[in-house]
């Protein structure tokens, strides 16, 4: 058994008199793929925030590798976040800069983990965007001359490039159309199977999430209300809530 | 004698809560085992939760009750009680399952679907897909579809697709799930094969087979699940 990359307790965080997290726990192992899913307003972007340091939580523990994420200083979290971890934001002008070209925005995350050949850097972002499946010869245009799939796949490309061990995705496949949300969650299952990453990914597309995941999360009202292997939590699922999310979803 | 699989007390009842909380009782008390080398053939009439046990099996449904042994790196071993890391483990190395429907993922070709438990296991990418040529070929899979999205495929190309994977990884047990019901004859006789293949190198087999005359030639023993009001 290997020991969990973060672990997290009894998180609870409370906005006025909603609770957006009541009492949550989760581990997550190395190349595990944990999707935590649920409707808008259950708690689950709340979660990936909170776990993530981006959100300080009103009790509980969170812990990667033994550090407490909690406790540990900004500087020490944006270290974590240049070098080990990633985030895949829904929206991706929120996880690259817009007016850098699409190679400065791969090798600017190269460089804050130490790289300084240029023409190394320039080497790996030409293979990153391919990997991306962006023609690499495209890689001094700005971000902002991309559709959207286009920049999905170059935020993804800026965040694997520095081979995190852990990355957090929220809907990042949220704002695209179907033909491209199926390219972009198959490049996502093959880099993260090749790569061996854990991925936390909060979706509220299940079809999505029986892809990508090995193991589910489901959220409601900042509750965990059923976890389990993928196929076991959909096929077989124990919580009437549940039962209701996986009753309404149309079979395509 | 070595057990490969076996249930003790196995137990299984849906609860609908969304139909006003009924409840389903499917299984109850299955008591079976599976030796190296053999394959039961599950039998019973329509619903009385065939397929349902296979899932379980699995731990595609989780068990109500009760035990399910899997013979996994030398050890017995309860799936029924084990966490998602070990049952992933389990399904890697041990335990295989040819369900019924092929699941497709978009882009994804026929040969890579095949290779994808050998990969997973960390054979090397070439030997995985030569392999995966290898058992589409022999279930007569025309080449020009190998590298192809099964999504269009007709039924039986995709079942063969889904055989090919499930022999590919030579398991210790493997469950098949009504594995011939939409192939003609010739590649009928060509699972046949594979089973008895399975059997010589060991492998315990469990399999649902409406097809009594396949079911005869594969078989060394039946196991009768019974309705639940029958049985009790």
């Amino acid at each position: 058994m290997s020991t969990p990359l973060l672990t997290a307790r009894d998180l609870t965080l409370r906005f006025g008199r909603i609770a957006a997290l009541d009492g949550v726990g989760l581990e997550i192992h190395p190349g595990e793929v944990v999707a935590i899913v649920g409707e808008s307003g259950s708690g689950k972007t709340t979660l990936l925030r909170v776990l993530s340091g981006l959100m300080r939580p009103d009790g509980g523990e969170v812990s990667y590798l033994g550090q407490d994420v909690l406790g540990m200083s900004e500087a020490a979290r944006r270290r974590l976040m240049r070098t080990e971890w990633g985030f895949v934001h829904q929206n991706p002008r929120d996880g690259l800069r817009m007016a850098v070209s699409a190679g400065g925005n791969i090798g600017e995350r190269l460089m804050a983990t130490g790289a300084r050949h240029y023409g190394n850097i320039r080497e790996q972002a030409a293979h990153w965007l391919t990997r991306v499946e962006i023609d690499p010869a495209r890689m001094d245009e700005v971000p902002a001359k991309f559709s959207g799939g286009m920049q999905q796949r170059l935020q993804i490309a800026r965040t694997l490039v520095t081979l995190p061990k852990l990355v957090f995705m929220d809907e990042p496949t949220g704002g695209l159309d179907v033909s491209v949300q199926a390219r972009l969650l198959d490049l996502i299952r093959a880099l993260v199977a090749d790569l061996g990453l854990a991925v936390l990914i909060v979706t509220h597309d299940i079809a999505a999430a029986r892809l990508l995941a090995h193991r589910m999360l489901v959220m409601r009202h900042g509750v965990v209300v059923e976890s389990g292997l993928t196929d076991r939590v959909l096929d077989d699922p124990q919580h009437p809530y549940t039962q209701l999310l996986v009753s309404s979803v149309l079979a395509a | 004698m070595t057990i490969s699989l076996a249930t003790e007390g196995l137990s299984k009842v849906f609860r609908l809560f969304l139909q006003g909380d009924v409840r389903i009782p499917v299984l109850a008390d299955v008591d079976f085992a599976v030796h190296p080398g053999e394959c039961v053939a599950l039998t019973g009439p329509s619903g009385a939760g065939k397929s349902t046990l296979m899932r379980c099996l699995y731990g595609n449904y989780g068990a109500g009750s009760g035990r399910i042994l899997v013979r996994h790196r030398g050890a017995l071993v309860d799936l029924a009680a084990a966490d998602p890391m070990l049952v992933r483990e389990i399904r890697r190395e041990t335990l295989g399952y040819v369900s019924q429907f092929l699941r497709v993922i978009p882009r994804i070709g026929a040969r890579d679907i095949v290779a994808e438990p050998l990969r997973a296991r960390g054979v090397a990418p070439e030997a995985a897909l030569a392999r995966a040529t290898e058992l589409l070929t022999r279930l007569n899979l025309p080449p020009r579809l190998h590298g192809l999205p099964p999504a269009t495929f007709s039924g039986g190309e995709q079942q063969r697709i889904n055989l090919a994977r499930g022999f590919a990884a030579d398991y210790p047990v493997l469950l098949l799930d009504e594995p011939t019901a939409s192939l003609d004859p010739v590649n009928r006789q060509v699972v046949v094969t594979l089973i008895a293949e399975a059997k010589a190198r060991g492998a315990a087999l469990i399999g649902i087979f409406h097809d009594t005359e396949i079911r005869d030639q594969v078989a060394d023993r039946l196991f009768e699940v019974l309705p639940i009001q029958d049985a009790a």
